[in-house]
């Protein structure tokens, strides 16, 4: 691999003309940016289609691009669940029936939403956690970014030149990435955070088009897929039916109650990393067309992103002919026992050993996170090659910046606002916004060195934020659909969902898995197929106590004034008008099209 | 918002789809080996190129 792995003069010009484009943004936005609702809701003046695209883009970082292209080589076409279960009929809920009540409220954020509908402490706990994870997060992909270039080697030159060891590549990507987006978004904040999301948008599609293409025409198209792969990986629902019989080890009802519902309604409903995109659209008809527009393209990325995992599984890395003639099982074997790897995928490394892992079993194995750069590197001539490069550096930078913007507001209006300095000059949090940005960035790189030395930290800080993730969804479909849910209901609800979640992932484990970090820590009741069912069923549980205490103390405790939740609940708020609105631009009819495209793309791949 | 952002787009891609189909003309045709004998640059150059134009084509139109 490694004589591929050199860039040509061509591919770097390519990437500093995006460098180049992507701080002229910012700088050209810094004009525009002069009251603090310029700096973190972009103004509240953008079309909806350029907020549907961001909203897209923002969660399509460095985990998506690499995770889901892992995902597609170890699962197959059925990863697609996490688009089309997972993702689709969320955003259509959150456009639809959530997004009247985030943008015609006055709230600014997703925590302040939750202190004009219930109080001051929901907000603060939400808040708080929301902050530490968005740092945590941005600090996660940094790192993973800065691993991954540095395995690939493929910026090894310049370091070797300069006579610097190649393992400096690992710091240049943390503080190059750190740099340009403490740059874009420090001058023009959410405006140019959103921008720029456009921008990697496009570039994404740009890079990520001609690699499926080539990729598929190599391996004989898609009946060379299925010729190729196991028919498991090329069905989306084959072996759903039980746990035992379909690659992720997951049944029906953890997918469609875990995956399609509360995680994935958890996520696009609550997060405010993917509502602030939304919430910064020029009017409540484009707020609420804002994810309806950003389904479309997202119910057709698995096409991008997911299947460069199954070719790079499928294609032959020595012999160049589209596979003809392997009969199915017997070409997976056969390719896990060459020395290489499977298909383009290599074996996986250890970083300290520098042997190739192995299971309990002693097979070796494979590096999936590696299948979509592999990909890049195996089908781009110099040239597209620095687009698709730069197509990956912009996908990490998107959900950076992404954390950024939300950490940002989430600081300024819900913990500084509002518990630290409440009544100072608007510039004075204009002020504090660019200052948040700088330490929010710094703390993020912190986090990167940290994951870098110690993974369990990592692990257990990734698994406190889900306990506390998971049951929001409930808290926020009651405070937006039940009038009588109280402020301690809702706190109430919050613990005991957080604390039931835990205790779920404490006394469960993943089949396989050593009990630790991974569940069993108190006692082991119960036993998953695999560490997804777990996850599925942690945020199950996590949400049924949620919903049954909150609605409990809410009962027990006396309800607010119905004249003061105008506006924030369903049945005290006046339904938004479509009719002013030209056909084609109705939510509803928009929605409906969404969902038929969905429903189609599953009967396809069924 | 005072800049329209179909502008940097537009511009954008065209530098990019020139730099692009430019270096299709002017290369190897041996660099295309792993792209299935494709002039994969000549080619989505130029369709990168055409999506800018129009980019800024509506950017002006406004």
């Amino acid at each position: 691999m490694a004589a591929l792995n050199t860039l040509g003069f061509i591919d770097w010009v390519l990437m500093l003309v995006y460098f180049g484009f992507v701080l002229g943004v910012g700088f050209a936005l810094k004009r525009y940016t002069r009251t603090s609702k310029d700096f973190f809701q972009a103004g509240r003046a953008l079309p909806a289609w350029v907020c549907g695209l961001a909203f897209i883009s923002a969660n399509l970082g460095a985990q998506e691009i690499i995770g889901m292209g892992a995902s597609g080589a170890k699962y197959g076409i059925a990863t697609s669940h996490f688009y089309w279960i997972g993702a689709i009929p969320a955003m259509v809920f959150l456009g639809i029936f959530m997004m009247p009540y985030y943008y015609g409220s006055r709230a600014r954020s997703v925590p302040e939403y939750l202190r004009l509908r219930f109080d001051e402490k929901t907000r603060g706990f939400n808040a708080i956690s929301f902050a530490l994870m968005t740092v945590f997060s941005s600090g996660i992909s940094m790192y993973a970014m800065a691993k991954l270039l540095q395995i690939l080697h493929i910026f090894d030159a310049p370091f070797q030149s300069m006579g610097l060891p190649a393992a400096y590549m690992f710091h240049v990507s943390i503080a190059a990435s750190a740099v340009i987006v403490l740059l874009y978004v420090f001058a023009g904040g959410l405006s140019s955070a959103i921008y720029n999301e456009v921008l990697q948008f496009f570039l994404i599609v740009a890079g990520f088009v001609p690699l499926v293409y080539l990729g598929l025409k190599d391996v004989g198209g898609w009946s060379g897929l299925q010729a190729t792969l196991p028919a498991a990986m090329v069905h989306s629902w084959r072996g759903m039916g039980s746990a035992d019989t379909n690659p992720m080890g997951v049944d029906v009802l953890g997918v469609s109650m875990g995956l399609g519902f509360v995680l994935s309604f958890g996520y696009w409903c609550t997060d405010f990393l993917v509502v602030q995109r939304a919430m910064a659209a020029d009017s409540l008809a484009a707020a609420r067309r804002t994810p309806l527009i950003a389904a479309v393209p997202k119910s057709l990325f698995p096409f991008l992103v997911i299947m460069p995992g199954l070719i790079a599984l499928a294609a032959q890395p020595a012999a160049r002919q589209p596979a003809a003639t392997p009969s199915s099982a017997v070409s997976m074997v056969a390719a896990e026992s060459a020395t290489t790897g499977a298909g383009l995928i290599p074996f996986k490394v250890s970083d300290t050993t520098g042997e190739i892992v192995r299971d309990r079993n002693g097979r070796p194995q494979l590096d999936y996170d590696l299948a979509v750069p592999v990909m890049l590197l195996h089908y781009f001539p110099s040239g597209l090659l620095g687009i698709g490069l730069t197509a990956l550096l912009a996908s990490f930078m998107s959900g950076m910046a992404g954390n950024v913007t939300a950490f940002n507001t989430v600081w300024t209006y819900d913990i500084y606002q509002a518990y630290i300095r409440p009544k100072a000059p608007d510039a004075h949090y204009l002020w504090m916004g660019r200052m948040a940005t700088v330490f929010g960035i710094a703390a993020s790189v912190v986090t990167a060195y940290v994951a870098a030395q110690f993974n369990n930290i990592m692990d257990i800080l990734q698994l406190v934020f889900a306990f506390v993730n998971a049951p929001l969804l409930a808290t926020f479909l009651l405070g937006m659909f039940w009038k009588r849910s109280t402020g301690h209901g809702a706190f109430a609800g919050l613990i005991a969902g957080t604390t039931a979640a835990a205790l779920h992932h404490m006394t469960t484990i993943a089949a396989g898995a050593t009990p630790g970090v991974k569940g069993g820590l108190l006692a082991i009741v119960h036993t998953y197929h695999s560490e997804m069912a777990q996850n599925f069923w942690t945020a199950i549980f996590a949400w049924v106590v949620c919903f049954l205490v909150t609605i409990a103390v809410s009962l027990a405790t006396r309800p607010r004034e119905e004249e003061s939740l105008r506006g924030l609940v369903y049945s005290l708020t006046e339904r938004p008008r479509e009719r002013d609105e030209p056909w084609y631009a109705r939510p509803s009819v928009l929605a409906v099209g969404v969902l038929a495209l969905t429903i189609l793309l599953n009967a396809v791949f069924f | 918002m005072g800049l329209d952002i179909r502008l940097p787009i537009g511009l954008m891609f065209a530098v990019l789809g020139i730099l692009l189909s430019g270096y299709g003309i002017l290369s190897d045709r041996a660099i295309y080996a792993k792209s299935l004998g494709i002039n994969v640059n000549l080619g989505w150059g130029l369709v990168l190129l055409a999506f800018g134009i129009v980019m800024l084509l509506l950017a002006r139109r406004k």
